[in-house]
């Protein structure tokens, strides 16, 4: 479904990306893991046009999506749940939602979105007058996911969800992850926290200073030795 | 008591003016942080459409008024374009020198094409009083009035309850977000200065009414003030950029019938030392630090 190639990024000077190569298949949920300053972020901007590569081609659905813009990789199906949340502050939970479903015209679909993203996250349908910027982290980042999943899109990138939250809410999140997968949504999950990307994931790659340097099935990668020195601690 | 209430009535109405210039500065700078120093100059511009507008064909307010506004609307998209659009991703300073460059140009080119001597503007509005007591209201205040809070409602909800007006917020709280979500960001901008120049046009042929005089430098004093005015009500917040309008209208009637009208300018720039110095992020403003 999502094919990247030998992508090269720089930033001025500096090589970000440097020949990543990864395919992510219809329905999988696939993991990318890396320590901080790895490139995780750089490749997701990048495959959602945020940020142009240097070589390398990038194709979604067999169409080649390297060189297009932002708008047109989201129209495509490709959403992302970027690092830190970045919720639209000073707009209601309620605009927020409908920020995701921008380029939709299909007003009855839309509709129907916003009840299952209630269904999902109850917690945003009480709150949906108010502004964003006054919910909980742990809130907040059901909104960023509520948003993007307004986009009805095929494949969801997801940067970091766990970021900043506490182990229960962690756990609640990967298991809202789990879920939207079940339903039929592809996920691209980038991670720092190794443990619990590796243990959803199909499939994964590990990701070290812009190179990858190790992939294999979920399981494969929990039981390496590199990894367990380098990522789960021991 | 009496005079008092009289000059409030007269800054309220010159304030209002104010604030629909102030409007334009303060969605601009939220959309792209620039301090679009042309901006006092598209409101010239938009007086000097009106003045040629009406004086040969003869019509009255509404169809100046709509003249004027799209040719800014017009004229601040393609300024846009051409001049800070391929500097989206230079340093403020270069697109803030590019921007008195872009507000010289236009004085200049008005001063050639139509002289540097005033020009008296028609009258559009009926001349005429309302007496309340000692208090005196003009015909043209109500109007000016009238008109300048029909616009602000109408952009309220172009910018709350829109599509587009969503864009605008979204664009201008978080670029990358916005783009994440397929917004087209220079589609966005684009629409933003074609708003805010229309609401300088509109207030170009307001003022060109009330004063009934124009001249091609007539943008300077009010966009300095109009920007005054978005900084004190919380630069890139809209309904800081009319309360500040109108503060600053009525701070300058006061001090012109308590003081002197000398001073009044004067006041408005101390005014604007001392936002800075005590609360930097304006009026409605919050004290956040400087996104990076
Ligand atoms: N806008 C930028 N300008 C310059 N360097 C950047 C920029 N963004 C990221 N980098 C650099 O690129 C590398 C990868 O960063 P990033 O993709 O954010 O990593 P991760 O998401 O894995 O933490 C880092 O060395 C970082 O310093
Ligand atoms: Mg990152």
């Amino acid at each position: 479904m999502l094919k990247i190639r030998d992508l090269n990024v720089h930033y001025g000077v500096i090589n970000a990306l440097k020949g990543v190569s990864i395919d992510v298949n219809q329905g999988e949920i696939v993991s990318l893991i890396g320590a901080n300053g790895a490139g995780k972020t750089t490749l997701l901007h990048c495959i959602s046009g945020i940020i142009k590569s240097t070589s390398g081609t990038i194709e979604f659905e067999n169409n080649d999506i390297t060189k297009k813009n932002a708008k047109d990789i989201v129209a495509a199906g490709i959403t992302q749940v970027p690092e830190g949340r970045r919720i639209f502050k000073g707009m209601s939970v309620e605009e927020n939602l409908l920020m995701g479903a921008y380029l939709r015209k299909d007003k009855e679909g839309i509709k129907k979105d916003l009840e299952s993203v209630f269904e999902r996250f109850p917690r945003l349908k009480e709150r949906l007058k108010q502004n964003a910027e006054t919910l909980s982290g742990g809130e907040q980042q059901m909104l960023a996911m509520g948003r993007a999943l307004m986009a009805n899109p095929k494949i969801l990138l997801l940067d970091e969800p766990s970021m900043g939250l506490s182990p229960l809410l962690v756990k609640e999140i990967f298991k809202i992850i789990i879920d939207i997968n079940k339903q039929g949504t592809t996920i691209l999950l980038v991670e720092q926290n190794a443990k619990m990307a590796l243990g959803i994931a199909n499939r994964a790659y590990v990701l070290e200073t812009g190179k990858i340097v190790l992939s294999g099935t979920g399981e494969e990668l929990s039981n390496s030795d590199e990894i367990k020195k380098a990522y789960l601690g021991g | 008591m009496n005079q008092f209430l009289q000059q409030l009535i007269n800054g309220i109405s010159l304030g209002s003016i104010y604030a629909l210039i102030a409007l334009g500065y303060t969605m601009v700078y939220g959309i792209i942080k620039l301090i679009n120093f042309a901006h006092g100059d598209i409101y010239m511009l938009g007086a000097y459409v009106g003045f040629i507008f009406a004086t040969k064909t003869g019509m009255g307010l509404v169809p100046t008024l709509i003249v004027s506004m799209v040719f800014c609307a017009i004229l601040g998209v393609v300024i846009e374009m051409i001049a800070y659009k391929p500097l989206r991703n230079a340093t403020r300073i270069t697109a803030l020198i590019t921007a008195i460059g872009v507000s010289y140009f236009l004085e200049a080119s008005t001063q050639k094409i139509m002289g540097t001597s005033p020009r008296a503007f028609p009258a559009l509005l009926p001349k005429g009083l309302i007496k309340l007591g000692k208090v005196t209201i003009t015909y043209q205040q109500v109007f000016i009035l009238t008109i300048t809070i029909l616009l602000m409602i109408a952009l309220q909800f172009i910018v709350t309850k829109t599509k587009i007006g969503r864009a605008m917020r979204a664009v201008s709280t978080d670029t990358d977000a916005a783009r994440l979500m397929g917004i087209d960001v220079n589609k966005t901008i684009s629409f933003t200065f074609a708003l805010g120049s229309a609401l300088a046009g509109a207030a170009g042929v307001l003022v060109g009414i009330y004063y009934s005089s124009i001249t091609p430098l007539m943008g300077l004093v009010p966009g300095v003030k109009a920007f005054i005015a978005a900084v004190f009500g919380g630069i890139g917040i809209i309904p800081g950029a009319m309360i500040g309008g109108i503060l600053i209208g009525i701070i300058e009637a006061l001090v012109s019938g308590y003081g002197s009208s000398l001073y009044k300018d004067a006041v408005v720039y101390v005014i604007l030392i001392i936002i800075l110095v005590v609360k930097p992020a304006g009026l409605l403003g919050k004290n956040i630090r400087e996104k990076v």
